[in-house]
């Protein structure tokens, strides 16, 4: 079984990157890749989905604050959903919910790309 | 008042490849003695952290970085869990790295640096032991009653 892996499913304009397993210092790397590969085909509105991620460290966290300026400055976004509690406290400890838009829903993470005044 | 109860000690090579182990010899020990999970989430966030430091920051300008071990320590005291992790690398001065205000922080999207940050918010005490280049060590401690009950649930004690 791997540590971690990533899967990509490009939906409604959106790339939806989906996370298993965990993230850490060994793995970061792989989503830097990633994400250093949608920045390069310009796809800038970006999901990702914590549904099957088990564990995240501020190595994992620190990839997101890495990528996220480059993103908005092109009109794109990340957009998080479907973090478990224990991911989720882990972002809510580092102050992450007033910087990024953090759903339950894949669908509502959707919809925000194109009706962000009804968040 | 009783002495340390029990020890658990894990040598191994300062590799971020090996955080994964880390993680599971720590977790294991604290699910064992009883904290409940998110005790026990916190314990295992807390080591990783320390440790990455190390792998990171503490051999990184050494040749051989491979070779460089890095010890975990826990200690299992009546009252407490006490997790020590030193190294043998450069050290730092632990009174240069400010707590970011996190506000500020995350305005300037910085990366990186979280780690310590984490490491303070999750433990009930974090110190730090430093002599550059012979042994550095950090010491986190773990009551197993909340002393301070921090709001994310109660211990089971």
């Amino acid at each position: 079984m791997d540590a971690f892996s990533i899967s990509r499913v490009n939906k409604n304009g959106c790339s939806i990157l989906y996370l298993n397993g965990f993230l850490d210092a060994h793995t970061a790397p792989e989503l830097e890749n990633e994400l250093e590969k949608l920045i390069a085909e310009e796809r800038f509105n970006i999901i990702v989905n914590f549904k099957d991620l088990t564990y995240i460290s501020s190595a994992g966290l620190g990839v997101f604050m890495g990528y996220i300026e480059n993103i908005r400055d092109n009109q794109g976004d990340i957009k998080m959903c479907s973090m478990s509690p224990k991911i989720f406290r882990v972002f809510d400890l580092l102050g992450f919910p007033t910087l990024y838009d953090i759903v339950q829903e894949e669908d509502r993470a959707i919809e925000l790309f194109y009706k962000p005044e009804q968040k | 008042m009783p002495t340390t109860a029990y020890e658990y000690r894990l040598r191994i090579p300062s590799e971020t490849d090996n955080l994964e182990l880390i993680r599971e010899f720590v977790t294991k020990v604290a699910d064992k003695v009883g904290f409940n999970s998110d005790d026990v989430g916190k314990i295992e966030l807390a080591c990783d952290e320390a440790c990455t430091n190390v792998i990171k920051h503490a051999y990184a300008s050494d040749r051989n970085n491979g070779k460089k071990s890095l010890d975990i320590l826990i200690k299992i005291d009546f009252d407490k869990f006490t997790l020590v992790v030193t190294d043998h690398g450069k050290g730092f001065d632990p009174d240069s790295i400010k707590m970011p205000d996190m506000q500020e922080y995350l305005a300037q999207l910085k990366v990186g640096g979280l780690g310590i940050y984490l490491m303070k918010t999750l433990m009930d005490e974090v110190d730090y032991q430093i002599q550059p280049g012979v042994k550095n060590q950090v010491k986190m401690v773990k009551y197993f009653i909340d002393k301070n009950n921090s709001g994310f649930g109660e211990g089971k004690k």
